[in-house]
């Protein structure tokens, strides 16, 4: 099984990296999500991955009868995916708002926190586009 | 006495809580959070004390044993670091009374600046690796968060580069958890330090530790790394970015000081040969980018990335007097550099800007002003008899004694630079006259109050630090001769536990 899920995870993260170096925020973000997964995987493999051997010891014992996958990584995976899809949804919303915003996700076009010779939009400090929005969000 | 190492943890978190409930009760809110880090400072104190007179303080969660469990454990390093992050947050809280406006207050502002703290003091306490792993999530969406909350298009710009390579060290770190989890069955870190240096582990232990590495040297800046904290720490409110920067890169470095003095203990120069080019460019790289800039916290952000660097001489070296001067540079700086970030903002209320370019005039507006940027400029600089001196003495010294001259030499030519930046904010801010078409506004005497009583609070720090080095210099050195002992600590936390495991026979008696 092992095997397999190292080839899953390769593809993953090969994707994830692709998405990554991605202009446009979205994608980026995806990129980041799919990279996400494949270390949620990782951490399901170190476990070991073995079929319908529940890690369950009998009444009388004091150890598990024969090999189980150790559950530990199942609930650090759990832990994970959850924490993992908090900051999506809050990344995706910051990706959002920011579209809203700025009119285009393109990092390129973005550039008001390190404006450069090209991009469209003034710093806040020092400019006096800058002062009206501070004004407006006060 | 068990309960002083969670109280750290307990009083944020039930303050964000509270805050949160509060909701539009605004001043309500802000009491909460100068109440919580009173009673935070307070907590910590009565820690460092417990473990000044007897040793680590450790708390099994739920009483599951280690390392089945997930451990609390405060040693001198841990328990300095909470003090000082109840001191910086009080400072920031109060400060935050006349900073914070209020759209980002009914925003939940104070909510998560508690989180925030809860997080930051839960990575120094936890002896556990995923339980650090959590911590630095709890903190990360905390700071995403707030620095997000004005919602201005720098905000949202800086904030987009913040998050995207944040969440990639994360996922590094998970990804290094799982590898050392596969290779060694545990995630307690006094046991993965047993498990690691008696050679019982299997598999990519090494590569696991890289990883570690560049997770959290993404998360401290460190050269080649540190490219989204420039981009990103200029932008939120200056309460905000004195926060960031007082605590969470230090953060990072606590947490690589942590593992690889504790995990990678025994690896024969690995911790050394990985460190030694890193701290050297972070320190030189950092100042050479603050030298290009001209926008205050610009200047000040880069100049967190170089301080970094004199932290990982620490690393660097290993030797005690280097971990002793990394440990004092560390309680040196988050109180330095938020400090600057505060000073920071306000030059930003009499000028309405920091660029550098627009400011001026200020020693004859606000000389006392001045006086309270001066303080901590030059501690960072590394002026007498201020602690920045003692501290950047120490990084020397410790380079002069592993008879690493290179080292002296980068750590003092980047010292000149820190005071050309310093002198440059000086002269630019404060000593020229106010350029044609400056704005020149005063704030309300109530507005000053709050902003100007933090700042001045950690001003007499530095020259307490300063002047009685000595006592921080012990403290200091304590902390460094728990980290350079793994064995201790490892004992200290797994008790009887290491007694059944370990092969080989423990001398002192426990």
């Amino acid at each position: 099984m092992e095997p397999y899920l190292a080839v899953v995870i390769g593809l993953l993260v090969a994707a994830a990296v692709y998405l990554m170096t991605d202009r446009h925020m979205v994608r980026m973000l995806f990129g980041v999500a799919l990279l996400g997964t494949a270390v949620n995987l990782v951490v399901f493999v170190s476990g070991d991955v073995l079929r319908g051997l529940p890690p369950l010891i009998a009444v009388d014992a004091t150890t598990p009868n024969g090999e189980v996958a150790n559950a530990l990584p199942q609930a650090l995976v759990l832990t994970a995916i959850v924490i993992g899809f908090g900051l999506f949804s809050f990344a995706l919303a910051l990706v959002f708002k920011t579209a809203q915003r700025f009119g285009t996700a393109d990092v390129d076009q973005l550039g008001a926190a390190e404006p450069t010779a090209d991009s469209k939009f003034s710093p806040v400090d020092g400019s006096k586009d800058g002062a009206a929005e501070r004004k407006r969000a006060a | 006495m068990t309960w002083l190492v969670v109280a750290p943890i307990l009083f944020p978190l039930l303050g964000a809580i509270l805050a949160a409930l509060l909701g539009r009760r605004r001043v309500l809110a802000r009491g909460v959070a100068v109440a919580v880090c009173i009673g935070m400072t307070v907590s910590a104190v009565a820690l460092l004390v417990q473990v000044w007179n007897h040793g680590m303080v450790t708390m099994a969660v739920g009483n599951w044993a280690a390392p089945f469990g997930i451990v609390l454990a405060a040693d001198h390093l841990s328990a300095v670091l909470t003090v000082i992050t109840g001191i910086t947050g009080l400072a920031v809280a109060v400060y935050a009374v006349a900073d914070i406006d209020r759209l980002r207050e009914a925003r939940g502002y104070h909510a998560l600046f508690l989180v925030l703290l809860a997080g930051v003091n839960g990575a120094f306490l936890t002896g556990d690796l995923f339980n650090l792993y959590v911590w630095f999530e709890v903190m990360l969406i905390a700071s995403f968060g707030m620095v997000a909350l004005g919602r201005t298009r720098a905000e949202l710009d800086g904030a987009m580069r913040y998050l995207a390579l944040n969440i990639v060290a994360t996922l590094m770190f998970l990804l290094a958890i799982a590898l050392l989890f596969g290779s060694t069955g545990t995630l307690n870190l006094a046991h993965l330090h047993v498990i690691v240096s008696s050679g019982q582990a299997e598999g990519a232990v090494l590569a696991a530790g890289l990883l570690l590495a560049v997770a959290f040297g993404m998360k401290a800046a460190v050269f080649p790394l540190f490219f989204w904290l420039p981009a990103s720490y200029h932008t939120p409110a200056f309460a905000v970015s004195a926060i960031f920067a007082g605590l969470l890169t230090k953060v990072g470095v606590y947490a690589l000081i942590r593992v690889f003095t504790l995990v990678f203990a025994d690896q024969d120069g690995f911790v050394q040969t990985l460190f030694w080019p890193v701290a050297a460019a972070t320190m030189v790289v950092g100042v050479l980018g603050a030298a290009s800039q001209t926008e205050i916290r610009k200047i000040l952000s880069f100049h967190i990335v170089s301080q970094i660097g004199y932290m990982l001489v620490g690393l660097a070296l290993l030797t005690p007097i280097a971990v002793t001067a990394a440990v004092f540079y560390l309680i040196h700086h988050i109180v330095v550099k938020a400090n600057l970030f505060l000073v920071a903002g306000v030059i930003h209320r009499y000028c309405r800007t920091n660029d550098l370019a627009l400011t001026g005039g200020l020693v004859r507006r606000a000389p006392w002003l001045a006086v309270l940027f001066l303080v901590p400029a030059l501690s960072l600089a590394g002026i007498p008899p201020l602690s920045g001196f003692w501290a950047k003495l120490l990084i020397v010294q410790a380079s002069l004694d592993a008879a690493d001259l290179a080292m002296a030499a980068v750590a003092l030519v980047v010292g000149l630079f820190t005071i050309f930046s310093m002198i440059k904010i000086w002269n630019e801010a404060f000593w020229k006259a106010p350029p044609d078409g400056a704005v020149a506004v005063t704030p309300s005497r109530r507005d000053l109050r709050f902003l100007c009583a933090p700042v001045a609070m950690l001003a007499v720090l530095t020259i307490c630090v300063g002047l009685g080095a000595g006592p921080a210099f012990d403290l200091a050195q304590r902390a460094s001769a728990e980290l350079l002992d793994p064995r201790s600590y490892a004992r200290a936390i797994l008790g009887d536990f290491m007694v059944l495991t370990s092969n080989e026979p423990l001398g002192a008696p426990r």
